[in-house]
């Protein structure tokens, strides 16, 4: 495939007087994992949606795998796992499997060995024959996902997926994502659970209002090192310095923390405190969480959901 | 064409799953076996008081037509209530998002489900009314005229209300596409009446008012044109029973039907597609 998995320009989307989306322009490559964070209300799942053609945009344009968003062919390569799964639940897992499977145009052996494929896959081979409606929260978002990955598909959206899940469950989910990944899927993921997202994905963007505020890739130290310090007394003076040789320093609970530039600062905090006379019992180093940078990029506006 | 057979299979799927289509059975075969024993005792008392033939065969005939009416009653609540939440319901449990983000035409969902129930309603109307008809003829030894014509009119009325069910659905609640569909089929029935009592005193304006509701929804139409064909025409002219028509509706609404239908379903593929899910 060249060219992008999805490409959007000013993607607008308005419900009367609310502006669900506001203007999404995002660039996503190629068997990329991708996440699409923000809070609650931020447009994400109206901006998922506009992708898939459930919703039509007030304006702008996208393309997925170079068709435009909306149009039948933009979905032929493409799998969907909604946030809440939910299909008529008077179906076996194999017979949703099999009408779902009918509906992207597959049939006979092929589908079959798929779905026997899948259903051992997301651990449901002993289900395979219950009602949906018999199913767990768990069990019903497992099949979701086969239902998803039914085509072979080049691209997977994916809303909340790990919702409902116990930790196996989740890590089965992140483990299927790792094997897309390797297979050159391209992966939208759309989570509230940061770790998860963490753990997952290459690059994620923050999206607020409708609009991205912040894209970054994960797992370098692009964003800093968030620098932790156990110190004896610290004096006005060394405290003064120290703030300025990063940003955010604070003590909480007797530690201190502040973020570096990189991993080259953490041998001059540690001299300069010393010079200074400040006892350091211990200093530890690691990668900003996402939450924190999720936290700090969204700032203030963010209320609980 | 592949899609909308998938979903059409789908459907009827579900109808037997659900056990719709056991209970409709079942329902209408005891309801044809009531008609039976009735029909079988009011001849038996037909015989004993020597009736004239021609007092027989319009009594009987009048019989038939209550079963037909009864039978086209609960088509009506099928062709409603059967389809009724086919769509609404899923947008609003978010199934539809699962359905219509496959690649696949929304239009192919919509005429697949519309299909499905329209058959299950027609197959029924079928059984029921030709089922009053044959218990008619075998207990009896009657035969129902002119039901060539009046069978095909209720179906006609059947799918405008399952397209009209159907349609609702792409925009409407569940509750409130049932609330509207009825409400409008209640307008039409009243309209009717308005329209015959209108006829049978002279009264232009009540007349023009029954027209007016049924062209704005020409259910009840099809039916009072239909019991007019199912009965002989001394019958229809002596206005022999509830069911011989005043004012017989025209061709030319058969023709405003069947157009009705088909916008229907038209408006249904329309809205569906154009809607945010």
């Amino acid at each position: 495939m060249t060219g992008p998995a999805i490409e959007t320009q000013s993607l607008r989307r308005r419900f009367g007087d609310k502006l669900a989306v506001a203007d999404l322009s995002l660039t996503v490559d190629p068997g990329e994992v991708f996440g699409f964070l923000g809070p609650n209300g931020a447009g994400k799942t109206t901006s998922l949606k506009m992708l898939l053609g459930l919703i039509a945009p007030t304006s702008g344009s996208g393309r997925l795998m170079g068709v435009p968003i909306g149009e039948r062919r933009a979905r032929e390569r493409v799998g969907f796992l909604p946030e809440h799964f939910r299909f008529q639940d008077w179906l076996t897992g194999r017979e949703l499997l099999q009408f779902h499977g009918r509906l992207f145009g597959m049939s006979g052996t092929a589908l079959e060995q798929r779905i026997e494929a899948l259903l051992a896959r997301v651990d449901l081979l002993d289900a395979a024959h219950q009602r949906v409606s018999t199913y767990s929260k768990g069990m019903t978002q497992r099949v979701g996902l086969a239902q998803a990955l039914l085509h072979s598909p080049r691209l997977v959206f994916l809303d909340e997926p790990t919702s409902g899940l116990d930790p196996i469950g989740r890590r089965l989910v992140r483990d299927i994502i790792r094997e897309l990944k390797a297979d050159g899927v391209t992966v939208f993921l759309n989570s509230h659970l940061l770790s998860e997202v963490e753990q997952t994905c290459d690059r994620v963007v923050f999206v607020k209002q409708g609009r991205i505020v912040r894209e970054m890739r994960l797992g370098s130290e692009a964003h800093g090192l968030e620098l932790e310090l156990r110190l004896g007394a610290v004096s006005e003076e060394a405290a003064i310095a120290l703030a300025a040789m990063g940003s955010g320093a604070r003590e909480e609970q007797g530690r201190w923390r502040l973020r570096l530039e990189g991993e080259a600062q953490v041998a001059d905090v540690v001299r300069m405190l010393v010079a200074r006379g400040v006892a350091v019992y211990g200093v530890r180093s690691s990668l900003p969480t996402l939450e924190q940078l999720f936290l700090e990029v969204l700032g203030d506006e963010v209320r609980p959901g | 064409m592949r899609d909308l057979i998938t979903v059409l299979h789908l459907t009827w799927f579900e109808a037997m799953r659900r056990r719709i289509l056991g209970a409709a059975l079942l329902c209408g075969g005891a309801f044809l076996v009531l008609f039976g024993i009735g029909i079988h005792f009011i001849v038996r008392e037909m015989h004993g008081d020597n009736a004239a033939l021609l007092e027989r065969r319009m009594v009987l005939n009048f019989i038939t037509l209550a079963g037909m009416y009864a039978v086209n009653f609960l088509t009506v609540m099928s062709a409603v209530l059967l389809p009724v939440d086919t769509l609404s319901g899923e947008i609003e449990s978010g199934v539809s998002q699962t359905l219509a983000s496959k690649p696949i035409r929304r239009s192919s969902i919509l005429l697949g489900k519309w299909l499905a129930y329209l058959t299950v309603v027609l197959g029924y109307l079928t059984l029921m009314g030709g089922g009053v008809a044959l218990v008619s003829r075998l207990v009896a030894g009657f035969s129902l005229p002119g039901l060539g014509v009046g069978l095909p009119l209720m179906i006609l009325e059947a799918t405008i209300l399952t397209s009209l069910s159907i349609a609702g659905g792409t925009r409407l609640s569940t509750v409130t596409n049932g609330v509207m569909a009825f409400g409008l089929y209640g307008l039409a029935f009243i309209g009717g009446w308005v329209e015959q009592v209108g006829a049978w005193s002279d009264n232009e304006a009540a007349r023009h008012v029954g027209v007016a509701a049924s062209l704005l929804i020409p259910s009840e139409s099809m039916w009072q044109l239909a019991a007019s064909q199912m009965q002989p025409a001394l019958m229809r002219e002596m206005h022999f029973s509830p069911f011989s028509p005043a004012s017989v509706p025209s061709p030319a609404m058969v023709a405003w039907a069947a157009g009705y239908a088909v916008v229907l379903v038209l408006v249904a593929v329309r809205s569906y597609e154009r809607r945010a899910l």
